[in-house]
Parts: C-alpha cells; sequence; structure tokens
C-alpha cells in the first residue's frame, strides 16, 4: 500500500523538474516539498550558522524550516509552493543570496 | 434589494466554513480569505486537485461533515453572497472609519498585496498549529511534526519515509499514526508521554462525550490491527542521525514526569513525528487589539471578542477540535449575521450548537490535563540542543541568558540571544524558550502575521496597493521583510 493507492488517485502525467540540476519526476498539484518526498529526498536547505541539513518540518508553512530555492528565487516555503514543469529546485545554502 | 451587510472570514477550516454558511444563510455577505489553494483548513485538507485522488476520503474522518459544508459553500458562492479567495495569506486587518480592511498577500510568493476592504465585520477563524517541544537531535531531517506529516500525506499523497515512530502527546497521535500505518509505513510504535493513570481518573468527565471515546478507541483497534506497538508514559529523549534520522532513543517516564533510569531503548525509523499539543494562531486578533487569554482569543457567549465588529471561533479561541470549531463558527456567523443587520441576536435559534460547545469544551479541558509532555522535559534539552531552529540557538546559550544575564522573561532571552528573531518568529520555540526560562506560555505580540516586502507595506492603505512606480515587486524585499518584524517589536 502507498498513499496513492489509498486514495485511489489517478494523476495528470508525471512532468520533470530539476533538484541541484538532476532530473526528477514530479506529479501535478505537488508542492516542492511533496515531489522531493516522493523522490526520498529529505533535506535541501543548509542552516546559516552551523551548515546543518534541513528539510519540512511543521509542513503547513508556519515554520520556514523548508525554505529552498526555486527558479532562483531563494526563501520559498517548500511545502506550499506547486511545482510546475521545467521548475529548477536548488539546495538553499545559508540565506540563498550568498551565489 | 437592500445591500447585506460585508464580512470578511478569515480562514476556511471547520470554524471558518461553519460561519460563513450561517452568516450567508443568516444575510450576510462573506469574503471568505483563506491561505490555502482549497477550502477546508488543516482538518479537511484535501489532496491536491491534479493527484486525481477518487478516494479522498480514505484519509480524513467526518468526510459527510465535510461534503455538507462543500455543498454548502458551492451553494452560497453560487447565489453570490459568498466570495472565496483562495492563496490569499493574511497579515494584517486594520480598523478604518469605513469598516475593516484586510490586507492580504497573493499566492504562494507572497510578494502581491490584496486588500479586502470596507468590511462591517471580521470573523477569525484563524485555527492553530503544532506546538512541540525540543530535545537532542529533533533538527534531523525526517523529524516533523505530526500535524505535519499528517499535513503532506492529506494534501501530497508522500510519506517521509518507511519506518515511522509517531512520539509526544496529544489526541493529534492516534489518527497520524493509523494514517501513516493505512497509507503503507511501518510505525513502529507510537510513544505517548501521558500517564494513563490520568486518563482513569477523568474518566467520568469523559465520559460525558461517549462519541469522542468511541472515536479514540476506533483509531487504537486500526493501530492494533495494523500491529502498532503503543507505549504509553514514555518520552523521546533523543533522535539519532547525521544527515538525516537513522534511529531514536525512548524511555519510561516515573510518576514525577522525569525519564526513569535505565529504561532507555533505540527504536530504527527514518521518520519520528512529533508533537506536543496545539496553540491557537493570534497574531491577527492581537493586531487588531482583541483581548488574548493565556495563548487564546477571548470571546462571549456570542463568540465576539472584546473588539465591537470582530467574532472569533475555533482553535483560535481555545484547542479543541473540528467539531467544537463547527459548533463555535456556527454561533459565530448566527450572531454576526443578526448584529451587522442591527438586529438582537436570538440564542435559542443556536441552542444546540452552544449545548454542543459547552460540553465539548468541557471534554477538552479534561483531556488537555491528561495530555501532557514530561513535566521535567527541560532536563532533555542538553546544553547544545538547538532550542530555536531559524536562530541556531541553543538551550546552554539560553540557560546563560537567564542563569548568567539574568533574564527573566522571552523577550529578555530574545534580545540577549535571538532566539525567536528568526524567520518564524519564534512560533516554534516559543513554547520552549518560555519553560527553559520558567515564564509562563503567553500569546507573542507580533506586529504582522507574516513577513511582508517593504514595497508592500510602504503602498498598503493606498487608493491603488498594487501600483508600483519601480515596475516588478523586488524579490530581494521579502527578506529584508524578516527585519522589519525583528525591529518593530511591541512584545
Amino acid at each position: 500500500m502507498n498513499p496513492l493507492e489509498l486514495a485511489r488517485a489517478r494523476p495528470g502525467p508525471a512532468f520533470t523538474v530539476t533538484f541541484d540540476g538532476r532530473e526528477m519526476a514530479a506529479l501535478p498539484g505537488q508542492t516542492v516539498a511533496a515531489a522531493l518526498w516522493a523522490a526520498g529526498v529529505m533535506s535541501w536547505r543548509s542552516t546559516r550558522g552551523e551548515g546543518r541539513p534541513r528539510g519540512v518540518f511543521c509542513g503547513i508553512g508556519v515554520c520556514f524550516d523548508c525554505l529552498v530555492t526555486v527558479n532562483d528565487r531563494p526563501n520559498q516555503r517548500a511545502c506550499l509552493v506547486p511545482l510546475r514543469p521545467g521548475d529548477a529546485i536548488r539546495t538553499q545554502e545559508s540565506t540563498g543570496h550568498d551565489d | 434589494m437592500t445591500e447585506r451587510p460585508h464580512i470578511a472570514v478569515i480562514g476556511a477550516g471547520p470554524a471558518g466554513l461553519a460561519a460563513t454558511l450561517a452568516a450567508a444563510r443568516h444575510g450576510l455577505r462573506v469574503t471568505l480569505i483563506d491561505a490555502a489553494p482549497e477550502a477546508g483548513g488543516q482538518f479537511y485538507r484535501q489532496p491536491a486537485a491534479g493527484l486525481g485522488a477518487r478516494r479522498p476520503q480514505a484519509l480524513h474522518h467526518q468526510w459527510r461533515s465535510w461534503q455538507r459544508l462543500r455543498e454548502g459553500l458551492d451553494r452560497h458562492i453560487a447565489t453570490g453572497h459568498v466570495h472565496h479567495l483562495r492563496d490569499h495569506h493574511v497579515w494584517f486587518v486594520e480598523r478604518r472609519p469605513e469598516g475593516f480592511t484586510v490586507h492580504a498577500l497573493l499566492g504562494p510568493e507572497q510578494e502581491r498585496p490584496v486588500e479586502v476592504r470596507a468590511a462591517a465585520g471580521v470573523l477569525l477563524a484563524t485555527g492553530g498549529y503544532e506546538k512541540v517541544l525540543p530535545f537532542p537531535g529533533w533538527t534531523l531531517p525526517g523529524v516533523v511534526t505530526a500535524g505535519g506529516a499528517q499535513a503532506m500525506l492529506k494534501g501530497g499523497l508522500v510519506l517521509p519515509g518507511r519506518t515511522a515512530v509517531v512520539a509526544g502527546t496529544g489526541p493529534l497521535l492516534l489518527p497520524v499514526a493509523a494514517g501513516l500505518a493505512a497509507a503503507g509505513a511501518r510505525v513502529a510504535a507510537l510513544v505517548e508521554s501521558a500517564d494513563p493513570r490520568s486518563f482513569v481518573r477523568r474518566f467520568p468527565a469523559l465520559a460525558a462525550r461517549p462519541a469522542k471515546l468511541a472515536e479514540g478507541a476506533g483509531y487504537a483497534a486500526r493501530l492494533v490491527r495494523h500491529r502498532v506497538r503503543t507505549l504509553v508514559h514514555h518520552t523521546v529523549v533523543e533522535a539519532h542521525g547525521d544527515q538525516r534520522l537513522e534511529a531514536v532513543t525512548v524511555a519510561a517516564l516515573d510518576a514525577e514526569g522525569r525519564v526513569r533510569p535505565r529504561t532507555r531503548r533505540r527504536i530504527d525509523c527514518d521518520t519520528l513525528a512529533v508533537g506536543h499539543g496545539m496553540l491557537p494562531h493570534t497574531d491577527l486578533a492581537l493586531g487588531i487589539g482583541c483581548r488574548v487569554d493565556g495563548v487564546a482569543v477571548h470571546v462571549d457567549d456570542e463568540q465576539r471578542t472584546d473588539v465591537p465588529g470582530v467574532w472569533a471561533a475555533g482553535e483560535a479561541t481555545g484547542i479543541g477540535g473540528a467539531v467544537l470549531a463547527l459548533a463555535e463558527g456556527h454561533i459565530a456567523g448566527r450572531s454576526a449575521a443578526a448584529r451587522l443587520s442591527g438586529a438582537a441576536p436570538d440564542p435559542n435559534g443556536w441552542a444546540g450548537a452552544a449545548g454542543a460547545r459547552a460540553e465539548l469544551r468541557r471534554f477538552f479541558a479534561t483531556l488537555d490535563e491528561a495530555y501532557a509532555p514530561p513535566a521535567h522535559w527541560a532536563e532533555q534539552v542538553t546544553d547544545d540542543t538547538v532550542v530555536c531552529r531559524c536562530e541556531e540557538v541553543t538551550g546552554g546559550t539560553i540557560r546563560r541568558a537567564v542563569t548568567e544575564l539574568g533574564a527573566a522573561d522571552v523577550r529578555t532571552v530574545k534580545l540577549l540571544t535571538r532566539a525567536g528573531m528568526g524567520w518564524c518568529q519564534g512560533r516554534v520555540c516559543g513554547p520552549a524558550v518560555a519553560g527553559l526560562a520558567g515564564c509562563p506560555e503567553t500569546a507573542a505580540r507580533r506586529p504582522f502575521a507574516r513577513p511582508v516586502p517593504l514595497g508592500v507595506l510602504a503602498r498598503a492603505g493606498r487608493d491603488d496597493p498594487e501600483a508600483d512606480p519601480d515596475g516588478d515587486p523586488d524579490p530581494e524585499a521579502e527578506a529584508d521583510a524578516v527585519d522589519v518584524d525583528v525591529d518593530v517589536d511591541h512584545q
């Protein structure tokens, strides 16, 4: 059993996005965080102070732990932002404004 | 036909939907403003439309209530009495001579402003979010809030990993564990810190709501069916891993709520879904100047706040679950409909909802006493445990601010250590910082409910709030907005 089977989902056709340059499949309607989880990726930010990995924590837009760079815009909450075909997701280093 | 009085309802969860339906049915024009792409809030969160879920109810209970609310909303939208604004993130409600102005930011980008103006009334149904107390390793990827695991499952049909431990305290843990198991995760353990004896002692009060007890028993039966091991009066003392979660250590608690020696055991897992109860969202209420008692918005029998024209319902007024939120929302909507139309409300019209509200408030007050984080949770917070996740402030730094620098309140700790100054503005670490500093939990005053681009702030309230002399919104402005929150500290 998986969640898609449980909800008897018939998603629209998957599309391709990139995560740190690697191609990755995403389903229509999935947020950045959902697609990354589905691909087995749990972290996509390294913190400003200690450089520690972070990913989803609250999952509802409150904690800002899941900040990520999407199409060169840093500080997007991965748990809120839906993906579109061709989106380029990048691991956010520090504040995201360093590079 | 005379123009219907206009009310802005903020939040489209159970309370906001019930309020919207009641208000529209009884003569108001409602603008329902919600941050999500679909109505439902957290409780009725639906899978994204593109996922084509044909059986979304597999992830929900009270599905029929949701269907009734959804159909009612659609009906009122069709008649033009309700206007549903999706993807609108409200950051401030302003009192102006001509009525209330609701300031929101549009879409997930949250850079473009929208204003809903001249509302005669405002109804706050802003819901709540999960409280999590820190422990070593809780910042590792794979450690998520219990509600967050559920939200990602309901909305995105995804799991964080293969093997989960669900831990903490509160009535949310049961449905989260049952949901993860049903969706195919192996739930290695459900770890609840409450002492089962505290439920036995309170059984008469809890038995007053047999439907709620049956709901709990139903989840318990599903956990048995999925062979989920339940450890009561236990707590997670540490999460292990380097780049991500690999295991947790759990331990039994003694009668005082301290970790019992020699009871530690390690459980391998790649997911820890953890929560210690819920907190109300009170930012908008505090921004309008509503009285807040402790952490919840104060309301009277009609769900009125102490600010004329402002009602509140649901988790914002105290945590009590979806059924209570429906009752409160209904009452608030009825009261607002009468009062904004210049009529005296007739409480007999909502006697059923008022009865349910009284019973459920009693029930949840009792439940709240029974469910409790370990009394001495702070002893597990080592000096190098990160407490403020945003600013990476450790337990040791916060303790030094208290013991060596004399900080006696959360605000002073914040000024000395930066705990609570980051992106989340202390929403996550607030309870922990208060606990470590020995202060009661109170609702923090934040000037705005979310980060606001400086350009939006500069133009707010103008006749053309979207007009921007410099062209597109400045992408840098959003990051700068955090500093505004920090500097304008009204706590």
